[in-house]
């Protein structure tokens, strides 16, 4: 049995998009985020009493306690959370842990990707920092000095390359990589709210689709977009007065060893490993006793990869896995049900909450089209940077 | 904030930290640090990351390495460098150990490949803002 202290009751997801043309700040989106948890859970406004934040663009310095201001809260838990695409993960199990220990029943977990109303874009200045290096760019950083003048900026080229070591090492094939993108492209068609919704591809489109960094081809990347997405997670015994399924939050780990590629141990043993025994450990359940698997996918790899690590099959089984296994969510082993990041988009920070998300769906049983016929426990994995910030969680319909 | 230079590319822009292996690199010296307990390390920083101690010294590599891991990148993902791609991105282990990332450059770019010997060069570039010129790090195939 696993931990039974905290519960996600709520969540909410804002449907991405390419383009976002209404202006919000960060600061107006959370309580925005805020009052759809409260909607979708049924709790009370004053339950809440803690939160969990990326940052807040108007208040570079002393986020929390603006967060704190402009919601008027009273907050006795006001986390930041820097861990990239596992922010989202990493944020659930801060939270489950502060209930755990008394600290607070409520908090908001939430992650909105929009971007700067368009009087900060003009103000900013054109010297600014570039998104694409991630803060890799500030003098006497390393990367800045040794990676950035090499060309190892993005992520895509450090996916790349352990795409092509993994090939080369386990014999794997082109068309076994594109099965993940076209498995979870057909989930996609069965979520409205998908940004590929309606547009199916086959193994020979994934192909024929242009090199972007070899062996990686455009659709098994993910398509960068603005959304949004919170989650609420409160303490077992207000969970009980929510209106949906209480999803315990049954186990966690978290592991990271580095930030640059050129800096992990080991390119092809991640630190999703350790993250997810601890998880599995915790919440005394196995791999194959899991109904879903939400795999944080920002490529092809990084989900193969990730199923190998968290135990799913062993290293260089992840092709024969693949090949064995039916991922769409009416399949023997449904993998990103929603699309995942490669068929919903990835609408920035938010992207790690749509594994989080799918999987409360799923178990709640308010996933449409695409529900599953049995889901009581699922696997999250979120992912930061090269393979590098790693938070596995297994969540639990109470 | 990177430092550009005259071609537009991206340049490092070194510390008092990193100074003493830049200023070696733009005589075409490879210098490494050395740990008396833990041995080579890069890249350069005050302490070694094994032990966290300072008494390392700087020693000179041989400049020999094999390509760990490799791409091509077919779109030039850093801004400053979009219209030198394609370019191949490679992970060379060291032969005194380390590891590090740099182009491969002095041959096509289909012709790199996973275990290829290779040899440090470090090619300069003029700062567009003025000053010496800067070293950066590539290797090409050895033989």
């Amino acid at each position: 049995m696993g931990k039974r202290a905290a519960a996600i009751v709520g969540v909410t997801e804002w449907k991405p998009a390419r383009r976002w043309d209404e202006a919000m700040f960060d600061l107006d989106a959370f309580a925005r985020l805020g009052a759809e948890l409260i909607d979708d859970s049924g709790l009370d406004r004053t339950d809440i009493d803690g939160f969990c934040v990326v940052g807040a663009r108007e208040a570079p310095a002393l986020a929390p306690s603006a967060v704190a201001e402009h919601l008027g809260l009273r907050s006795r838990f006001n986390e930041r959370v820097d861990l990239g695409g596992a922010t989202p993960a990493g944020m659930v199990w801060r939270a489950a842990a502060a209930i755990e220990v008394g600290i607070c029943q409520a908090v908001l977990v939430m992650c909105p990707a929009i971007p700067r109303p368009s009087q900060q874009v003009r103000e900013r200045p054109q010297t600014s920092s570039r998104p694409v290096y991630m803060g890799g760019d500030a003098w006497g950083s390393p990367q800045a000095q040794f990676e950035v003048p090499a060309g190892l900026v993005g992520a895509t080229p450090s996916y790349a390359m352990i795409a092509r070591l993994y090939m080369e090492t386990y014999g794997l094939d082109e068309e076994t990589l594109a099965k993940i993108a076209v498995e979870q492209r057909y989930n996609a068609l069965a979520n409205p709210d998908a940004i590929f919704h309606g547009r199916p591809i086959t193994v020979e489109d994934v192909l024929a689709s242009p090199m972007i960094a070899d062996p990686l081809k455009l659709l098994e990347i993910v398509m960068p977009c603005f959304g949004g997405a919170a989650v609420l997670v409160t303490s077992a015994d207000l969970a009980r007065r929510a209106r949906h399924r209480p999803v315990m939050v049954s186990g966690f780990g978290e592991e990271m060893t580095h930030r640059s590629l050129t800096s992990m141990p080991d390119l092809l043993d991640s630190p999703v490993r350790g993250a997810a025994a601890r998880a599995f450990a915790m919440a005394g359940t196995t791999p194959t006793a899991m109904d879903s698997a939400q795999i944080y996918d920002c490529y092809t790899i990084t989900v193969l990869r990730s199923l190998e690590d968290a135990g799913f099959c062993r290293l260089g089984e992840g092709g024969a896995f693949v090949r064995e296994h039916d991922f769409r969510y009416d399949g023997d082993f449904p993998v990103n049900t929603n699309g995942g990041q490669l068929g919903f988009g990835q609408a920035g920070i938010s992207g790690g909450m749509t594994h989080v998300i799918e999987a409360v769906r799923q178990i709640q049983g308010r996933a449409g089209q695409r529900q599953q016929r049995k889901c009581d426990l699922a696997f999250v994995n979120g992912n930061g940077g090269m393979m590098s910030e790693q938070v596995s969680l297994i969540l639990e319909g109470a | 904030m990177v430092r550009l230079a005259r071609d537009g590319r991206s340049i490092p822009e070194p510390t008092p930290v990193t100074a003493p292996f830049f200023e070696a690199a733009a005589d075409g010296r490879f210098m490494l640090q050395t740990c008396p307990r833990d041995g080579a390390f890069f890249y350069p920083r005050a302490r070694c990351p094994k032990c966290w101690r300072a008494d390392w010294r700087w020693t000179e590599a041989s400049g020999r390495g094999t390509i760990h891991a490799y791409t091509i990148d077919r779109i030039g993902h850093d801004p400053t460098q979009k219209e030198l791609a394609p370019f191949v991105i490679a992970l060379v282990d060291l032969e005194e150990g380390p590891r590090a990332v740099a182009q491969i450059v002095e041959c096509e770019v289909e012709a790199p490949y996973t275990g290829m010997p290779v040899k440090a060069v470090f090619d300069l570039f003029q700062p567009a803002d003025g000053g010496d010129p800067v070293p950066i790090l590539r290797f090409r195939p050895e033989g």
